[in-house]
């Protein structure tokens, strides 16, 4: 890349030139680096120990998409991993086979996970986001029994 | 080097993510489960080219990325092209030597939607997979142009209702049939195809370890159900693509080195079509009584599918 290029009133740069490449010379695009520095082996690094840059949307919030939000009941929880293999942004914090609990950062508050979660009653619900989760807690519904036939 | 276990869901969850949340895909979206599935299915590092749509659009939105590997975004067309172009420069400086650390896995890979696989990135599909890179191809099929508004792409199936091809009082919804690029893709003589589906992740993370691990060209068409465009509640994403699978709307099966066909999901109990048609805002034209002809036709071409299928696993040609 080329020095500063002059700009428009807009704050559009002109093409000059200097902007012309010959045919062996590369021009690049944006580039974002997900880390600040080197991480060597990504896939053996946990979460909490990345270190992440402003770039990664890791650092985002989409909590305003959420109308409703999961709420989480440890009691019932047999740590399945049904909610952490479909949670579709990577909001459900698992550790060690253990469910830890929601990551309201990321949630966008579509409900899968209270969908696939197998217990009886169900170890996940959505509530409306302004809720307390200790009011929602305390309105846990009782185990559903079996309907004879 | 090391391959995530899969044996149960519980070792499978202590994968450190490299697919990070905050990216803009709908809520309920398939697409992120299935990336997610992909990442978290292999340790090696990860070369990624995606092409333009609703997941590159998304993840990537400046001065956002939600991708901790390498990842590369150019044009709708060219996400073959461009992961074969990087794995032929990574095989020319393995040979060479200039590379920083040469023994460490590598496995490239390329995601496309059904718009960039079906249609515009066809022929540069083809010309990668014919070429033998050593690649996997991973189309995220959702059956329309989603991204842009929903228009009709040779995926999109007969009978559903798109913007460019509507439904009303003289049409229908898309009169023609969806493209078997599972097919098109085994005739090339590529290594490993493989149609997969999200809601059986086991069957879903099998299926790309074993294209990661293949060498060669492999491509695998993921079926991706698209809550906006398919028209249901977002909670719903995992209920829908189970009725895909179990109606064999979706069969989910493998093709060895483009003859040996392996079913990989046999349903206990196979379901009318009507179900899975039921479930979704894009069909219920189909409901009116003009249209029971439609239904009847899904139903019969789906019935000759899964009779060919089946043939085919059986005669081992």
């Amino acid at each position: 890349m080329k020095g500063v290029l002059p700009t428009d009133r807009r704050g559009v740069r002109e093409l000059g030139a200097e902007d012309l490449v010959g045919w062996d010379e590369v021009t690049h695009g944006v580039v974002l680096n997900s880390f600040d520095g080197i991480v060597e082996d990504v896939a053996q690094v946990a979460p909490e120990e990345r270190p992440y840059s402003d770039f990664n949307s890791y650092t985002a919030t989409v909590a305003s998409w959420r109308v409703i939000k999961p709420v989480y009941n440890r009691d019932i929880c047999i740590d399945c991993q049904n909610c952490w293999v479909w949670c579709p942004d990577t909001s459900i914090i698992s550790r060690d086979k253990q469910m830890l609990g929601i990551d309201y950062d990321h949630c966008k508050g579509c409900g899968v996970c209270v969908e696939v979660c197998p217990t009886n009653p169900k170890s996940l619900l959505m509530f409306a986001e302004a809720q307390e989760p200790e009011d929602a807690l305390a309105k846990w519904p009782e185990k559903k029994k079996k309907e004879k036939k | 080097m090391a391959i995530t276990s899969i044996k149960n869901l519980k070792e499978f969850s202590t994968v450190n993510e490299r697919f990070e949340g905050a990216h803009l895909l709908c809520p309920g979206c398939a697409h992120s489960m299935i990336v997610r599935e992909l990442m978290n299915a292999t340790d090696d590092n990860l070369v990624i080219s995606s092409a333009t749509g609703c997941l590159e659009v998304c993840t990537a939105v400046y001065p956002y990325t939600s991708w901790d590997t390498s990842w590369i975004h150019i044009g709708f067309e060219n996400a073959a092209s461009a992961v074969s172009g990087a794995e032929a420069m990574y095989k020319a400086r393995k040979r060479k030597g200039t590379l920083k650390d040469p023994d460490a896995p590598v496995k490239f890979v390329a995601f496309g939607g059904d718009g960039a696989t079906y249609d515009i990135g066809f022929q540069w599909l083809s010309g990668a997979v014919e070429r033998g890179h050593d690649f996997t191809y991973i189309c995220l099929d959702n059956e329309n142009y989603a991204n842009t508004g929903g228009q009709r792409s040779s995926a999109t199936p007969v009978g559903a209702h798109t913007t460019t091809a509507q439904a009303g009082r003289v049409s229908y919804g898309k009169k023609q049939k969806k493209k078997d690029m599972v097919a098109i893709m085994a005739a090339h003589g590529a290594p490993y195809v493989a149609q997969l589906a999200p809601n059986k992740w086991k069957i879903m993370a099998k299926g790309f370890q074993k294209a990661l691990e293949t060498e060669g060209p492999c491509f695998i068409n993921t079926v991706s159900a698209c809550t906006t465009e398919w028209k249901f509640d977002p909670k719903d994403t995992i209920h829908i693509t189970d009725l895909a699978t179990d109606t064999l709307m979706f069969p989910i099966y493998e093709i060895i080195d483009g003859h040996e066909l392996n079913i990989l999901y046999r349903p206990k109990n196979i379901i009318p079509v009507e179900e899975y048609l039921a479930a979704q805002g894009r069909y219920k034209h189909l409901f009116k009584p003009e249209n029971k002809h439609v239904i009847e036709r899904i139903q019969k071409e789906i019935d000759e599918k899964w009779e060919y299928l089946q043939r085919r696993e059986e005669s081992r040609v």
